[in-house]
């Protein structure tokens, strides 16, 4: 069947990508900037389509809980909030990832740390990629620069949490959420009936009891469970790394950026380039699995990276970890709120490598 | 052919509606568009701008701070956004209201004095709507059809008796544009 047009928001996006995915269960809690995924929810009513349950939770705290009961049913289920409201939800995260179960996460960043503002920002980087709530464990995580990419994500999302087990959470930001643009929708999908062998469901008797936890109080059967999770961590850090070259081949200066980030940076290694400036710009597109190996590759090729983000600089780290020191590593954004100009980046560019 | 335009103005103008129905337009005609609004804690009286892109290529930065075309529609846009036209650019504003006119000489300004003439065709409403007419005159990236296609796709189904209303205003619109200054 062919793909649909539309003009949406990224949030939009986020929303009908989900009916047509698929999806069992939505249930989230209204915050600026990505309020417009409930309501768009609300709007469509798809519990009378495709009999998919919206709900507006009492609380984030109820919205992740819900998620974590959908979850070990073995339903597809996901959330959506901004940076307070995701920190909020940050228990039920930990507890989903214990419990090694699937769902989807949205998190479209505004600027922080607290309320902060409402505006776009992507300081949320170390809680997305490095755990978020206690314990050792890593949610997959996407992230998304475009409003094609909000839809398309969606159905990714869902095939690599039910394929590992794991929650994954799409980080996008203000920008991505509000602005609107071109998106191909993909043909609905019929929601599964079927679930997957280990979802709680009610004992047959042909089988051993489920069961969904993340508690165990023995040390040696935890530690194995520990290891056990390591191992799938290592198994997507090796087979589900994904990212986007822009003129890298002959770059003498690399930029890593994602989402309205790379956007920006798309735009700088033109400006650099009419400035006689060989920039190149490497976008991860999974954050956690993170192209470590590719960016130490591309160290051999270049003269010095500058990681663009909408922070303080948190991703910066995973690149100068991937680098180990061949060549300097810089890291330049606003913060707040405030977008980057492409104009800025490559004044940072200059200074930082060129001198002036 | 890539246009990089910024509309600003007072909230409830219609400066965000604007901005759709050149980008659904763009889309009618094939044509690569990204519309990004300030959003902020703003509401009605306060300033609203969004800033659109149509493009034949791929769209970079969907955030940018030089412009192709500046429509501006208060005082307070003006004065934030008059500075951010590229050299040779566009700058349409409306006139009512405005107590210090632009100023630049590098740039070619147009005056279109849409609330004027939607008070006097009896439709206030129309005012960004005559507005769009007089960019489309001195910029006709998009045709006339596509706009219609355009506002077709952007209001909901019960407005569109009133389509045949905004076309009079578009025609309008394109009438009564005048150049007030070449760029030099």
């Amino acid at each position: 069947m062919e793909k649909e047009l539309r003009l949406m928001k990224g949030n939009e996006a986020v929303a009908e990508a989900a009916i047509r995915a698929g999806v069992d269960g939505y249930f989230g809690y209204p915050i600026t900037p990505q309020t417009e995924i409930i309501e768009y929810l609300m709007e469509a009513n798809p519990a009378e389509t495709t009999g998919m349950i919206v709900l507006q939770a009492e609380s984030e705290v109820a919205a992740i809980n819900m998620v974590y009961g959908g979850a070990a049913c073995g339903k597809k289920v996901m959330t959506s909030s901004s940076s307070p409201g995701i920190s909020l939800k940050q228990e039920g995260i930990t507890y989903i990832a214990g419990a090694e179960l699937p769902c989807l996460i949205v998190n479209v960043v505004r600027g922080g740390p607290g309320l902060g503002t409402i505006q776009p920002a992507q300081s949320d980087y170390f809680q997305a990629t490095k755990g978020g709530g206690h314990g050792d464990y890593h949610l997959i995580v996407l992230a998304p620069a475009s409003v094609q990419e909000m839809a398309d994500f969606v159905d990714l999302s869902f095939e690599l949490a039910f394929k590992y087990r794991n929650p994954v959470m799409m980080l996008s930001d203000g920008a991505i959420g509000q602005m609107m643009e071109k998106v191909y929708l993909s043909p609905q999908k019929e929601r599964s009936k079927t679930v997957p062998e280990w979802a709680t469901t009610g004992k047959p008797s042909t089988r051993e009891r489920n069961i969904i936890t993340s508690l165990d109080l023995d040390p040696n059967r935890q530690e194995l469970f520990n290891r056990k999770l390591l191992a799938k961590y290592n198994e997507i850090r090796e087979k589900e790394v994904r990212f986007e070259e822009f003129q890298c081949e002959d770059a003498e200066y690399l930029l890593v950026a994602y989402g309205t980030s790379a956007r920006v940076c798309q735009k700088s290694v033109q400006l650099a380039r009419e400035q006689g400036i060989k920039a190149g710009l490497l976008r991860p597109i999974t954050l956690f699995p993170f192209p470590t190996k590719r960016i130490k590759e591309l160290a051999d090729n270049v003269k010095g990276m500058l990681s663009v983000e909408m922070s303080a600089g948190q991703m910066v780290e995973d690149v100068l970890l991937s680098v180990s020191g061949k060549v300097p590593v810089y890291h330049f954004g606003r913060m707040g709120g405030i977008v980057t100009t492409p104009e800025e980046v490559v004044e940072s560019l200059k200074s930082n490598f060129i001198g002036g | 052919m890539t246009e990089e335009i910024i509309i600003a103005g007072f909230g409830g103008q219609g400066v965000l509606s604007m901005g759709k129905i050149i980008a659904y337009s763009g889309v009618m005609q094939d044509m690569e568009v990204s519309w990004m609004p300030s959003y902020g804690p703003e509401m009605r009286g306060g300033t609203a701008n969004v800033i659109v892109i149509v493009s034949n290529d791929r769209i970079s930065s969907p955030i940018i701070k030089r412009f192709d075309t500046a429509i501006i529609l208060n005082q307070q846009s003006l004065d934030k956004f008059e500075s951010s036209i590229k050299p040779g650019g566009i700058l349409i504003y409306d006139g009512n209201g405005i107590t210090r006119h632009p100023e630049r000489k590098d740039i070619t300004v147009y005056r279109v004095d849409a609330a004027e003439e939607a008070s006097r065709m009896n439709s206030p409403k129309t005012f960004n709507t005559i507005v769009l007419g007089g960019y489309l005159k001195v910029k006709p990236i998009i045709k006339l059809e596509n706009v219609i296609k355009g506002l077709k796709k952007s209001l909901p189904e019960r407005y569109h008796n009133l389509i045949p209303m905004n076309e009079k205003a578009l025609k309008r619109g394109e009438e009564i544009i005048r150049e007030v200054q070449k760029a030099e």
